[in-house]
């Protein structure tokens, strides 16, 4: 086959292979959204989940879910960052850093089931912080952890060490160097790692369910002072998250309206991912031009 | 006679077990530029990357002998290396800018240092960008990306970027062998202008570019220093014979 014909097959399996892989996301986005949208209204949006009976909504599950989220992401993101920073520019090539490097790297493709269990064992039982946010949190923190460091790290070290002795050149101390050049040069790197991680937080269900519990008692939203048990912001209270939600009402749930509640959950949650990345990639173009001047 | 600056004493320097340098000792004076030439390897780099301890930053490098900036041991262990790099700055082959605008890229080290105004930082962004003989090309867009520029241009402003924090050194690695002609000549004249406030190092494969900027010439070759004197005599009567077929492009 002349090199020419080999070149077209390639470009044809490439575009195939792409027009596939968008074809499942959209069917999958489609299917969800279709069939869960109608039964979505700003009431159930807004009141709290019923047990028995029919009309309940998501309330409570889906602030639980952002709040989880923002708690796992304030613990995570300084210690990923911090710890990619150090293994990207400080750490010295020997045989512990690269220890350190199989280790993140298994750690993160530990089943979440598994981290939810070591999450009950520590922290729900052996600290006695019982089923809360905090002990899901931190589950969820074990659980992103490797990943985002490894992302930290990649996304240093694609930064050409070219840039690195610009900055020393002009005087620059490492840390300046890594803090005011490399750091906001990776920043659209760093961000897409933590949309992501974030993502990951918001569907995960697995590695909740023996850490943040799967009830949620009554919140009442007039009390944001977070040492009141019916405080939404008390993060020692169990707290049932809306993929958790979906996962119990499928599993075991006697809701007679369960299918809408359900696929209804289901669009929440996609939409609530989708507008939150939204946000945080606005936020983050801010962010790097502030940071770089550049138009 | 003048003082030299930058005065080196028998500097060794090893890649591993491998010698780079074999003794060098060189002084560098006030307001002049000198010309580090030779064959690719011959240590000329590494010769200049020592004198700011650039070569720090690469493993299994071992230096001996002294680099001496008016009469301190730069490898001394009580040096301040991020205050050695303010006063001898560095520009490289590779046009290196930061991805931010052109603006931001001049005025990095000031901002950092914390000891200007506003209007202070804006006025030393625009000299140092005059003096680059780069201000008429980016006037117009200082709040530009500066990877926007082209090579020519991108180099100019790295070179105003070390202008900005005045050191009193600048080192040049091969400035414009990544550049058209035209260029070169525009970054040639301004370091010829900058003679006056500033100490000059740089090293250049182009032997016309040697021969028509610098006051003095060193020509390197294996690691040796082979002959280190006024660029007129390297060019019109070396003493060497290596000198002599290196410049007249018989090897190398």
């Amino acid at each position: 086959m002349s090199p020419k014909r080999v070149d077209k097959i390639a470009t044809g399996v490439i575009y195939a292979m792409a027009v596939i892989i968008v074809m499942i996301l959209v069917a999958l986005l489609a299917y969800i959204l279709i069939n869960g949208l109608p039964h979505v209204s700003w009431s159930f949006i807004v009141s709290p989940s019923r047990v028995f009976e029919a009309g309940g909504g998501i309330a409570a599950q889906l602030f639980n879910s952002f709040y989880l989220l923002v708690l796992s992401m304030i613990i995570s993101i300084p210690l990923s960052i911090l710890a990619g920073i150090f293994l990207s520019e400080y750490a010295p090539k020997n045989k512990l850093t690269d220890f350190v490097r199989t280790a993140i790297e298994i750690l993160s493709s530990l089943p979440s089931v598994v981290v939810g269990l070591f999450g009950f064992l520590v922290f729900v039982i052996q600290f006695k912080i019982g089923f809360s946010i905090i002990s899901g949190a931190l589950s969820l923190t074990l659980f992103n952890l490797p990943l985002l460091t490894r992302n930290v790290e990649e996304s240093l070290q694609s930064i050409h060490f070219t840039q690195r002795e610009a900055g020393y050149a002009l005087g620059l101390s490492r840390w300046e160097t890594v803090t005011r050049v490399i750091i906001p040069e990776a920043l659209p790197s760093l961000i897409t790692g933590i949309i992501l991680g974030a993502g990951r937080v918001f569907g995960e269900a697995a590695a909740l369910i023996y850490t943040a519990g799967q009830s949620s008692p009554a919140l009442n939203f007039s009390n944001w002072n977070p040492l009141y048990i019916n405080s939404p912001l008390n993060p020692f209270r169990p707290a049932e998250t809306l993929a958790v939600h979906i996962w119990k009402i499928n599993g075991e749930g006697i809701i007679p309206d369960l299918n809408a509640v359900s696929t209804a959950s289901s669009a929440i949650l996609i939409l609530a991912v989708l507008i939150f990345n939204l946000i945080a990639r606005s936020w983050g173009r801010r962010l790097y031009k502030r940071l770089t001047g550049a138009n | 006679m003048t003082k030299p600056i930058i005065s080196t004493k028998d500097v060794h320097l090893f890649y591993g077990k491998k010698e780079v340098l074999k003794g060098i000792s060189m002084d560098f004076y006030p307001n002049e530029i000198t010309a580090l030439i030779g064959p690719s390897g011959s240590g000329k780099s590494t010769l200049l990357r020592s004198l700011n301890r650039m070569n720090d930053f690469q493993d299994n490098v071992t230096i001996t002998g002294s680099v001496n900036i008016e009469d301190k041991n730069i490898y001394a262990p009580t040096t301040n290396k991020v205050d050695l790099r303010k006063r001898v700055g560095m520009v490289f082959q590779q046009p290196n800018p930061f991805p931010f605008s052109v603006y931001e890229n001049v005025a990095y080290g000031l901002k950092l240092e914390k000891k200007h105004t506003k209007e202070e930082i804006d006025q030393i962004v625009e000299d140092s960008l005059k003096a680059a003989a780069v201000w008429d090309d980016v006037k117009d867009k200082l709040h530009e990306s500066a990877l926007s520029l082209s090579g020519g241009q991108q180099q100019r402003v790295c070179i105003a970027r070390v202008l900005a924090v005045h050191p009193e050194v600048i080192l040049l690695d091969e400035p414009t062998s990544a550049l058209d002609p035209i260029s070169s000549g525009k970054i040639e004249n301004m370091l010829l202008s900058l003679k006056d406030e500033y100490t000059i190092v740089i090293v250049t494969h182009n032997m016309g570019q040697a021969s028509r900027i610098s006051d003095k010439t060193g020509f390197f070759l294996d690691g040796n220093l082979v002959e280190y004197n006024k660029t007129k005599h390297i060019f019109m009567t070396p003493s060497e014979k290596e000198t002599d077929d290196y410049i007249s492009g018989r090897f190398g």
